[in-house]
């Protein structure tokens, strides 16, 4: 190369580092669109609009798979015996302790509603299986009690609860 | 690029790497130290050009396959998926679409470059015949390209060009039949095209690379034609060629950024806006400018087979180039008559894009056959003959008495002035004269002040609002917008309207949606993410309630309709950046209807449309005063109804235009501000080498 130093270090150095400078800002600019284009668009966006669910023909006993953003939600209709095993378990023993009435709405007590996604690596767990009355994940052996908790196995923590809301006695809104 | 590596790495690691893959030293041969002829002039940066082109697209085309689906019934929806959903989809699209256009653009400067300066003759032969399979191979590539939108002019551009191979003798049949996949031009047929396309590129970069080899064996040819002597006639790649090829591609990246905001529709064809249809054929199928010249010697030749080889040779006869010109002195510049006879090839070769893009009638056919005479005359005949009678005027002795000597630097100026006009007009008679027949019978409607045109250009949101308001009371009777979702009229950008208003809107609908768990189809309201829907429930429907003609959807028509501007007129489009061509046409549609004057014998079931081509139009006259009550006082006119309808139609077909246009600004200002700092910066460095 044949760059030569030169003695005095002002406006040549200053035009090479100005020019390079926003060149360097250009590349990164240039950067954004083709990055950004990775994100949802705006229709997968919209197909991700709350959803509502009947509940009135899922019977006791009865556990029913919808989707909403791509993502398998349980609604469970919970028997007697399955709410009474969740809340007789000592929470403090629990891996990721949480009280089975937090994990529902009020006065709803027998409607458990997840998404039915194992905590662990993302698998789908299998309704009314396993130890607890609840779920089990058989790819790695997770199991979850009636309330979704995680009580066995290698994940870490309880089936997350997705927004929902009652709209009436017998209808949700997931979203 | 002789002798060992010059490159001797100072840090452990990469002496390391270097004693077992000598990459580095072969970075620093080829693109640090090695020499350059210091008198190479601008055209020299467009190989350069050529390289950062093939990046864009390669890097804009991966980007783009992952939003694309290459399905028949598929492939036109996810491309408008791009344009409207997918985060700078459009800018994606365009920078791909009018990327492919660049390409062209600089591939042909760049083999002009080749053709004046002798670039091809000895010892350059493999790197000129490397460089002709680049451009067959991007030839094949920007035809499989084109085909993907599965537009009108896709399909049957992909139809026409693989229906060329059926002119071989005895098994022509068989191989188009091959090459379909099918009985038709399908889905078969657009896959094997889509991953040919994603694999080609890669190709030409593989050829690109021999290419480059090549030319670092054998060194670069210079304006001069001269082979370098001494240290003095070279300077190092790098900074020398670096920074002024820096410089070449910013300002090329002016050039491209124009036409990609401004302008990014003036390139392409507005009947490939418009759903691929077997079952109807485009009055003229054109191909892309970048084809129009070997398109009209396809055409020149009265049968069939012989088109096709006409064509094909067309191509192949630049592989012989380097022996059918036997002339010593490789420059142009020294050659008086050669020099004349390249500028005549020039005029010729643009003239047949230009004819290329002219219906086969008249005397464009004999202007057609006359140049494609030439085209061949010019290589096989006069080429081999002058350069074996002309005497060359004497050579500078060396690189660095041509640079002294100051030679030809003003005739460069003016050859690049020339060539540009040309290329303007060629580029401009590519696609603006493509529809020459229509203009024939159809009289151009006035052009209307609209608040997008220009390069500030935003759409007028009442305006918008009152043409949706026409849409929805008039149009959407028949007619469907099968691309806009009741989300997108709360957009920024578009009516501006609330995302509860467009949720209202929504619910004004009823949506066919199902099976239920009964296994049944039912209606509901509309949600803000479902579609304006169709008033038929299929085509056979509409086409039975109109009389056999199917209403076309609407989301597309101020992008798939417009009229043809003539010269000069479009030349001034390019630079008033003018595209309103088809909410102007939409406006005069529903304006034009008239009695039919006497003498005209309208046909059974059809309208007097005087702005219509051939003046019958099946749609009845569907505006009359005083259908649509607009709550801001606006005039309840027919006047007022089409042109609100017609912005409503051009932001139904582009939404993005105001961020296309205001990304656009940003882009130019911050291209303009680059350029500028790398010019000084090239001078700076050039300094040193003077």
């Amino acid at each position: 190369m044949t760059t030569s130093t030169s003695a005095e270090p002002t406006r040549r150095d200053f035009l090479y580092i100005a020019t390079g400078a926003v060149a360097g800002v250009g590349a990164v600019a240039t950067a954004w669109p083709l990055i950004s284009q990775m994100n949802p668009d705006a229709s997968t966006i919209a197909a991700g609009a709350p959803i509502d669910v009947d509940l009135s023909p899922i019977t006791e006993g009865q556990a029913i798979k919808v989707f909403w953003r791509g993502k398998p939600i349980y609604i469970m209709n919970r028997t007697k015996k399955q709410i009474e095993e969740a809340r007789a378990v000592n929470v403090a023993s629990l891996p990721d302790p949480q009280t089975d009435q937090a994990r529902v709405k009020e006065g709803h007590d027998q409607w458990l509603i997840v998404i039915g996604i194992c905590t662990h690596l993302g698998c789908i767990p299998i309704a009314h299986e396993g130890n607890y009355d609840g779920f089990f994940c058989p790819c790695h052996g997770s199991q979850y009690d009636s309330s979704g908790r995680i009580r066995q196995g290698p994940a870490p923590a309880n089936l997350p609860l997705p927004p929902y809301a009652f709209t009436a006695d017998t209808k949700i809104k997931i979203g | 690029m002789s002798g060992p590596s010059s490159y001797q790495p100072q840090n452990a690691v990469l002496k390391w790497v270097e004693r077992r893959l000598p990459i580095g030293g072969l970075i620093h041969s080829s693109f640090i130290v090695y020499p350059t002829p210091r008198n190479l002039n601008y055209w020299w940066t467009f190989g350069a050009i050529l390289s950062f082109m093939l990046g864009v697209q390669i890097l804009t085309g991966i980007i783009l396959a992952m939003h694309y689906t290459p399905h028949a019934d598929l492939a036109f929806k996810s491309v408008e998926g791009i344009m409207r959903d997918v985060n700078y989809g459009w800018l994606l699209r365009y920078l791909h679409s009018n990327g492919a256009s660049m390409f062209f653009i600089a591939v042909y400067i760049h083999m002009f470059r080749g053709l004046y300066y002798g670039s091809y003759k000895e010892p350059r032969e493999i790197l000129w015949i490397l460089g002709v399979i680049i451009y067959l191979l991007m030839m094949a590539t920007g035809f499989m390209g084109y085909v993907l939108p599965w537009g009108q002019m896709s399909f049957w551009g992909a139809t026409v060009i693989t229906n060329l191979f059926s002119a071989i003798p005895y098994v022509g049949e068989s191989i188009v039949t091959l090459l379909w996949g099918g009985y038709a031009v399908g889905n078969p047929t657009l896959n094997r095209f889509f991953s040919l396309h994603y694999l080609l590129p890669f190709v030409i970069a593989g050829v690109v690379v021999l290419h480059i080899w090549a030319l670092h064996v054998a060194g670069q040819n210079n304006p001069a034609g001269v082979e370098p002597q001494t240290e003095k006639d070279t300077v190092p790649f790098t900074p020398y060629a670096t920074i002024k090829d820096a410089f070449g591609i910013s300002c090329f990246l002016l050039f491209y950024a124009w036409f990609l905001f401004y302008t990014p529709n003036f390139l392409g064809d507005p009947d490939n806006y418009i759903v691929a249809n077997p079952g109807v054929t485009p009055a003229h199928i054109v191909p892309e400018w970048y084809y129009l010249p070997f398109y009209a010697i396809l055409r020149s030749i009265p049968s069939k087979l012989g088109g096709v080889v006409a064509m094909f040779s067309a191509i192949l006869v630049l592989a012989f180039l380097p022996w059918l010109d036997g002339a010593k002195a490789r420059s142009s510049r020294y050659r008086p008559l050669s020099r004349q006879f390249f500028w005549i090839f020039v005029v010729v070769c643009l003239v047949l894009g230009w004819l290329g893009a002219q219906p086969p009638e008249g005397i464009y056919v004999v202007a057609g056959r006359i140049l494609t005479a030439y085209y061949f005359f010019h290589f096989l005949i006069l080429l081999p003959v002058l350069s074996r009678i002309e005497t060359a005027r004497p050579l500078p002795n060396s690189i660095a008495d041509d640079v002294l000597g100051k030679a030809g630097k003003l005739k460069t100026a003016a050859s690049a002035l020339a060539i540009f006009g040309l290329a303007g007009l060629l580029l401009v008679g590519g696609t603006g004269t493509s529809r020459a027949e229509d203009a024939h019978s159809q009289p151009t409607p006035p052009s209307l002040k609209w608040s997008f045109a220009g390069p500030f250009g935003k759409y007028d949101q009442a305006q918008l609002q009152r043409g949706l308001k026409v849409y929805k009371e008039v149009c959407a009777a028949c007619h469907s917008l099968n691309y806009i979702a009741f989300r997108n009229i709360a957009d920024p950008g578009g009516p501006g309207y609330s995302e509860a208003q467009a949720a209202g809107l929504a619910g004004e609908y009823k949506v066919k949606d199902g099976p239920n768990d009964q296994g049944e189809m039912f209606e509901r309201p509309g949600r803000p993410a479902d579609y304006f829907p169709a008033p038929f429930p299929n085509e056979q429907a509409a086409r039975a309630a109109n009389g056999g003609a199917a209403p076309p959807d609407l989301s597309l028509m101020a992008k798939a309709r417009g009229y043809e501007r003539g010269f000069p007129q479009f030349v001034f489009d390019l630079f008033l950046q003018f595209q309103e061509k088809g909410p102007n046409y939409i406006t005069a549609l529903l304006q034009g209807y008239e009695d039919a004057p006497k003498g005209f014998t309208l046909p059974a079931g059809s309208n007097y449309n005087k702005f219509f081509s051939g003046h019958a139009i099946g749609m009845p006259n569907p505006l009359s005063d005083g259908q649509v009550t607009f709550d801001d006082g606006s005039p309840a006119t027919v006047k007022q109804y089409a042109t609100d309808v017609s912005a409503f139609l051009m932001w139904t077909a582009e939404p993005k235009l105001e961020a296309r246009k205001r990304l656009g600004f940003q882009v130019m200002i911050f291209l303009l501000v680059l350029s500028v700092l790398l010019y000084f910066t090239k001078r700076r460095v050039w300094a040193n080498a003077h």
